[in-house]
């Protein structure tokens, strides 16, 4: 027996993407096999671990515990998607790399977007407020003291370079 | 771990997502997913259909209503934490939101959807039953009122019919002179609770309901006791539970501690 | 450049890809390509005969490609049919027992691989698993150390008492010297299962190359030559035809180490079979069930001092519980019983471990490796004695520390490298002074009289450990200079998070003489360097690090020799910057090293510009071979470090909690940490593995264990309930100070980092706990629940 197949269009870091996929299609699948998008980590499917967070109409939202056809008409960005146009850094991403924020690298997409989006609701965290944006993401290298001091530092970087920036909720960086 | 093939429907209203619930006995209503879906995942449920709300326009909803809040079956924890109308209005939903999982899981999850649920680990459907409040459901035979109390029937089980999709959730005001708190403990921040509580006191009235602490969210009637005796009146009507997390022992004791917290903490906040 | 790098805090190579999304781990391989995916089925029951597998409806599913089971390996190779290889033979592992790759009569764990589906798609391999229809005949799981001691029932029939093995090992007579010791203790402690838990999981994708005859194997692992060597084998092909090339890696802590696993092997041989490629990424449940856990021991110590706390003799015995299989041997109980002394003399000691086989997953390395087991052990028994005496606990240690005019220090054991335990540097009672004004120890007394004061209960815990590092056999670096001056590196052990392109670039650019953004390091390909051992024990800096510097060496070597004869100079006179050889004081007379690199090979042709330029200098003599009879063409250099002995680094942790007098809540107040791993090449990567490793501890301390029923389940098998350690649980802040003694044993004098934040952990907050309390803590780790069961006790 086949499966059914669903058209969906899917809008990531301002492309849109036409896929067929089935209904149980996560959408943290989708983005890695279907749009060849590797960035977006899968390390526990169960919406815990935070590694496949990506932002919805830039509020950050799990990519494993969504389907992909259920993410047609939202605008998606990936951490893909937070670099620069011109190949460059985003200022989240500076500061994980002066921090050295991060080590085997397969939680960091999952917190450079949660902070994106947590960066720009809150431009000024307190250190307990910088604490509290990255507590629901897992890291098992770094124990958490520079990512603490990479959204300090991008907190920073972002004020420096970007005053001016639109918030936008489409994929370039901010 | 990937879900087992379902059919999926994508109603564009209530009425259409009611007649698709009617002709697929194995069904279920998606709306937030941050509870079905890791079950899907895991294969622990297995419906032969989703029926997706998130395209149903108007369900987002906040609104203010003559003695309380409506909060509509889409709108977000985020949304509802969010909002200023609801902390106004019944400032214990926004307590106890604060403590649902995490962030990213309030940007997706929904209160009603967190209701519906019926987990007695969770904060939303305590707090519905400790307010007295209720939740709309749409069947085939329309529109239906259903009090917090005649509510859950099980561990995980609601009685909300398998055909019936859940509109909106009602919370009562908090009342002049009243007063509300919410505590829990959890083993790592974020977690589910080993044992929560949120208290309501208005004049005598003393209530404190529970969750992790039985099998349904459970409230209890603390009026009349005396401060230095609330926590053991409390544990007198509970049945605290072992896991691999705590001791029966050890719930009982937060019990006992929170009680007493949040019974004061309601109690300082009054007007 | 003129500054040297060895030393600073360089920023990472590794994180341009890795913060543009564009890292390429396992499950990133071959993504654009048509690829077949694997699901295994695995064992529900943790002990149980198999009497039949029904495959049958699963053939029938659209999109399944293959389907195989132990019956199907035999066709394979005979060697597929054979149980997977016992990795570290020991004369103590008398019964030794290994899983099949798909299990034949019987599995012995909850995980353990019985059937291999291929398919189109995860999703549809996942439907296909539970089509497969499976008869067991129930056995009675052994569960737990105790249960597995009891011996009343069997992990494996002819395994009498669930033993694999017993190993004793005496310096001197320590029950002697305990029973005429003026004073005496015994303590009888616990710790209990955890694991590394690595964010990605295993994974393998295997493509058989019928043009070049050869097999091309990606695996998330820790040894990308034991791998290869392990596939050659089991599917019957040379070790020349099998490439294994590590991606990079989401984290390994240890349990990327064992291998192969059974994926690593099956992958490939369906990739043959079926001419595709495939594929296998576990998830997380998988992780849980069927990699590897460490930690769980129970241990009896007895312990002979003086007034003073000196150790006079210590005897020490513990039930190591390795799970269901041995592919890893007795290295994590060795590890306990040689480590377990720390920088103290015992003067007289005997260890003796049973290690017990368990219904339950197998057991190898994690982070620490048995060392965290054994400092348990001996800290804990250090303010045992303190305790007794009514002594401070930093002075008992001191009392008995190896003192800095000592070294070198022969334990008088063998350690796990089969080589004797001899410490070679170290300062611990400068450590130790180091260690108490970090955290503030003496001030301690009077900061917890006054938390009393105000109805709060505080505890101070120290711990101290030593730790072999850089174990050998070798490593090995391969140096080469291209003609455009750019200096790729290979070294065959792995990555994981360490920042190993970047610390090795380092140490090139400064050997070399040439930019750090020129050299590009290559680690875990076969194909680049395929002599190799791998990552564990933190070992790579010191193995590869002095492997990587002597072959930098080596092309230096070359480099001056070559622009001498060019530059018509002498060697001595030469110096190199940026990749330019010059004159020193003569800038004008220069090289670059991409032209010196076109003049080592003399070929008939120029390709590029370098070739062009080269040609404006003259060498070699036209009367002599172009290459010379001892010499090779191009500009490569290519070295091996093999030491005579491990590395000894050493640190101590000292923390401050306060728990909490209602609900037995833990809070960490203070943590400090004073480090010795000799010198340090990157100190912002050295401070990153202590926070990691720290981190790690905490878990394993206060939150982490494998919950497993008495039916052999394991209750919490995800994120959910296997509870490792959010930013909110970590201390905001630790205090780290370090210390430099350098190694003898290798050039650069450094010592190993990479598992130090983990060892001392559950000794120093049991130390911490006890002190808050004032009640006795014996089994770690240590929950508000159990923390209130013990206050309920001793009431």
């Amino acid at each position: 027996m086949t499966e059914e197949l669903h058209d969906v269009r899917l809008s990531v870091n301002g492309n849109t993407h036409e896929i067929r996929v089935p209904a149980r299609r996560l959408l943290s699948d989708a983005l890695r096999h279907d749009l060849k998008l590797t960035g977006t980590h899968v390390g526990c499917e169960h919406g815990v671990c935070g590694a496949c967070t990506i932002l919805v109409d830039g509020n950050p939202m799990r990519s494993c515990l969504m389907f992909a056809v259920s993410a047609e008409g939202s605008e998606i960005t990936t951490v893909e998607g937070l670099t620069n146009p011109d190949g460059s850094l985003g200022h989240v991403q500076q500061a994980f790399l002066e921090c050295h924020g991060l080590q085997c690298g397969f939680c960091t997409p999952g917190f450079l977007t949660t902070i994106t989006a947590g960066l720009r609701e809150n431009p000024t965290p307190t250190h307990e407020e910088a604490r509290d944006m990255i507590a629901g993401n897992l890291c098992r290298c770094t124990g958490y003291q520079n990512i603490v001091k990479a959204v300090e530092r991008a907190a920073e970087l972002g004020f420096e370079t970007d005053a001016s920036a639109p918030s936008s909720t489409t994929g370039s960086a901010s | 771990m990937k879900p087992a093939p379902f059919a999926y429907r994508r109603p564009g209203s209530i009425a259409e997502a009611v007649e698709v619930l009617a002709g697929e006995p194995n069904a279920k209503v998606l709306a937030g997913g941050q509870s079905l879906v890791p079950l899907l995942s895991m294969r622990l449920a297995a419906p032969a259909m989703l029926v997706d709300i998130n395209g149903i326009p108007g369900l987002d909803k906040i609104s203010v209503e003559d003695g309380g809040v409506r909060v509509g079956a889409l709108a977000r924890h985020a949304a509802v934490l969010a909002s200023p109308d609801v902390r106004r209005v019944q400032p214990l939903v926004p307590l106890a939101l604060a403590n649902v999982a995490h962030a990213t899981i309030r940007n997706r999850g929904t209160t009603v959807g967190s209701i519906v649920h019926a987990d007695a680990a969770a904060e939303m459907p305590v707090v519905l039953s400790l307010l007295g409040g209720s939740l709309d459901v749409e069947g085939p035979s329309g529109r239906r009122t259903i009090p917090a109390s005649e509510l859950y029937l099980g561990p995980l089980e609601s009685s909300v019919g398998h055909d019936e999709i859940a509109v909106s959730a009602y919370f009562p005001a908090l009342a002049q002179g009243a007063g509300v708190a919410f505590e829990e403990i959890a083993r790592r921040h974020g977690d589910y609770a080993l044992v929560g509580a949120a208290a309501l006191v208005d004049g005598d009235s003393v209530k404190v309901g529970y969750l992790s602490v039985s099998d349904v969210p459970t409230v209890v009637d603390l009026t009349g006791v005396a401060d230095a005796d609330l926590g053991e009146a409390a544990l007198a009507q509970l049945d605290p539970a072992e896991d691999i997390h705590a001791s029966a022992a050890y719930r009982a004791q937060l019990v006992r501690v929170l009680t007493a917290r949040v019974v004061r903490s309601a109690r300082e906040g009054i007007q | 450049m003129t500054t040297k790098l060895m030393g600073q805090k360089v920023q990472r190579v590794e994180d341009q890809r890795f913060l543009r999304g564009l890292g390429r781990y396992v499950d990133d391989v071959a993504v654009e390509q048509d690829v077949l995916h694997a699901a295994v089925l695995r064992s529900p029951h943790a002990h149980a005969r198999i009497v039949d597998i029904d495959v049958e409806a699963v053939l029938d599913i659209e999109g399944v490609h293959a389907v195989f089971t132990w019956d199907d390996l035999a066709s394979c190779t005979p060697q597929m049919a054979e149980p997977l290889p016992l990795l570290i033979p020991h004369p103590a592992l008398t019964h030794g027992r290994t899983q099949y790759a798909l299990a034949k009569d019987e599995v012995n764990y909850v995980g353990e691989a019985i059937a291999f589906v291929v398919a189109e798609d995860r999703y549809i391999a996942e439907d296909a698993v539970g089509r497969i229809r499976v008869d067991y005949e129930f056995l009675p799981p052994v569960v737990g150390i105790d249960a597995a001691r009891a011996a009343k029932t069997l992990v494996h029939d002819d395994v009498p008492g669930n033993v694999g093995a017993r190993m004793e090992q005496n310096v001197g007579d320590a029950p002697a010297a305990i029973a005429k010791a003026p004073h005496r203790l015994e303590l009888d402690l616990t710790i209990e299962r955890s694991a590394c838990m690595p964010m990605e999981g295993r994974g393998t994708v295997a493509r058989w190359d019928p043009d070049l005859n050869r097999l091309q194997l990606w695996t998330s692992t820790q040894t990308s030559t034991g791998v290869r060597a392990a596939v050659a084998v089991k599917l019957g092909l040379d070790l020349g035809q099998v490439d294994v090339i590590t991606p990079d890696v989401g984290g390994g802590f240890g349990v990327k180490i064992n291998h192969p696993w059974p994926e690593e092997l099956l992958v490939p041989m369906a990739a043959r079979v079926l001419g595709r490629t495939v594929k296998f990424t576990e998830d997380r449940r998988e992780h849980f069930i069927s990699s590897a856990h460490e930690r769980g021991q129970v241990q009896h110590i007895e312990v002979g001092f003086d007034d003073d706390g000196r150790l006079l003799g210590l005897n020490v015995e513990f039930w190591h519980d390795h799970g269901a299989y041995t592919p890893y041997g007795l290295i994590v109980p060795i590890i306990t019983s040689t480590q377990l002394l720390g920088p103290y003399k015992p003067h007289n000691y005997r260890v003796v471990f049973e290690s017990l086989y368990t219904n339950t997953v197998i057991v190898t390395p994690y982070r620490g490796a048995g060392r965290p087991q054994g400092c348990y052990a001996m800290e804990r028994t250090m303010d045992a004695i303190a305790a007794y005496l009514g002594k401070d606990r930093a002075e008992v240690r001191a009392v008995n520390f190896i003192q800095p005019d000592e070294f070198p220090y022969d334990q008088g054991l063998i350690f796990q490298d089969g080589r004797e335990l001899e410490y070679d540097s170290g300062d611990y009672p400068a450590m130790l002074e180091k260690t108490k004004a970090l955290v503030g120890w003496d001030e301690f007394p009077a900061f917890k009289a006054e938390m009393a004061a105000q109805g709060r209960r505080v505890g101070i815990g120290l711990a101290c450990y030593v730790e072999g590092t850089g174990v050998g056999p070798y490593e090995g670096a391969h140096v080469h200079i291209e003609t455009s001056g750019k200096v790729k590196v290979a070294t065959g052990l792995t990555t994981q998070g360490q920042g190993h392109a970047t610390v090795f670039a380092q140490l090139v650019a400064d050997e070399l003489g040439v930019k750090f953004e020129d050299v590009e390091v290559v680690t875990g390909d076969t194909r680049r360097m395929p002599y190799a051992v791998g990552t564990f024990a933190s070992r790579a800096a010191v193995m590869s690090g002095s492997a990587i510097h002597l072959a930098a060496k080596r092309a230096k070597e070359k480099v001056l020799k070559i622009a001498a004869e060019a530059l018509e100079a002498s060697e001595d006179d030469l110096e190199i910057v940026d990749g330019v050889v010059s004159v020193k004081g003569s800038p004008g007379t220069s090289i670059d090293l991409g032209t010196v690199s076109v003049l080592s090979n003399p070929l008939r042709y120029a390709f590029d510009e370098a070739s062009k330029a080269a040609t404006q200098f003259s060498v070699g003599d036209p009367g002599k071979p172009p290459v010379a009879e001892d010499d090779e063409p191009g500009l490569e250099g290519k070295d091996f470090y093999s030491p005579e002995r491990a590395t000894f680094a050493s640190g101590m942790h000292a923390v401050i909690v306060e728990t909490d007098p209602e609900t037995a809540e833990i809070t960490i107040l203070k943590y400090a940490v004073v480090h010795d791993c000799g010198h340090l090449i990157n100190p912002m990567i050295v401070e990153g593995q202590i926070h990691g490793g720290v981190a790690q501890g905490v878990g394993g301390a206060l939150y982490e264990r494998m919950a497993y029923d008495e039916s052999g389940q394991l209750l919490n098998a995800s994120f959910m309930d296997f509870l490792m350690p959010y930013v909110t649980e970590v201390p905001d802040g630790i205090d780290i100070d370090h210390l430099e003694t350098p190694s003898p044993l290798n050039p650069l004098g450094i010592k190993g980092a990479g598992e130090a934040g983990v060892i001392p952990s559950a000794a120093v907050f049991a130390a911490a706990i006890e002190d808050a309390e004032g009640l006795t803590i014996k089994a770690m780790p240590i929950s508000p629940s159990e923390l209130y069961a013990l206050r309920l006790e001793n009431s």
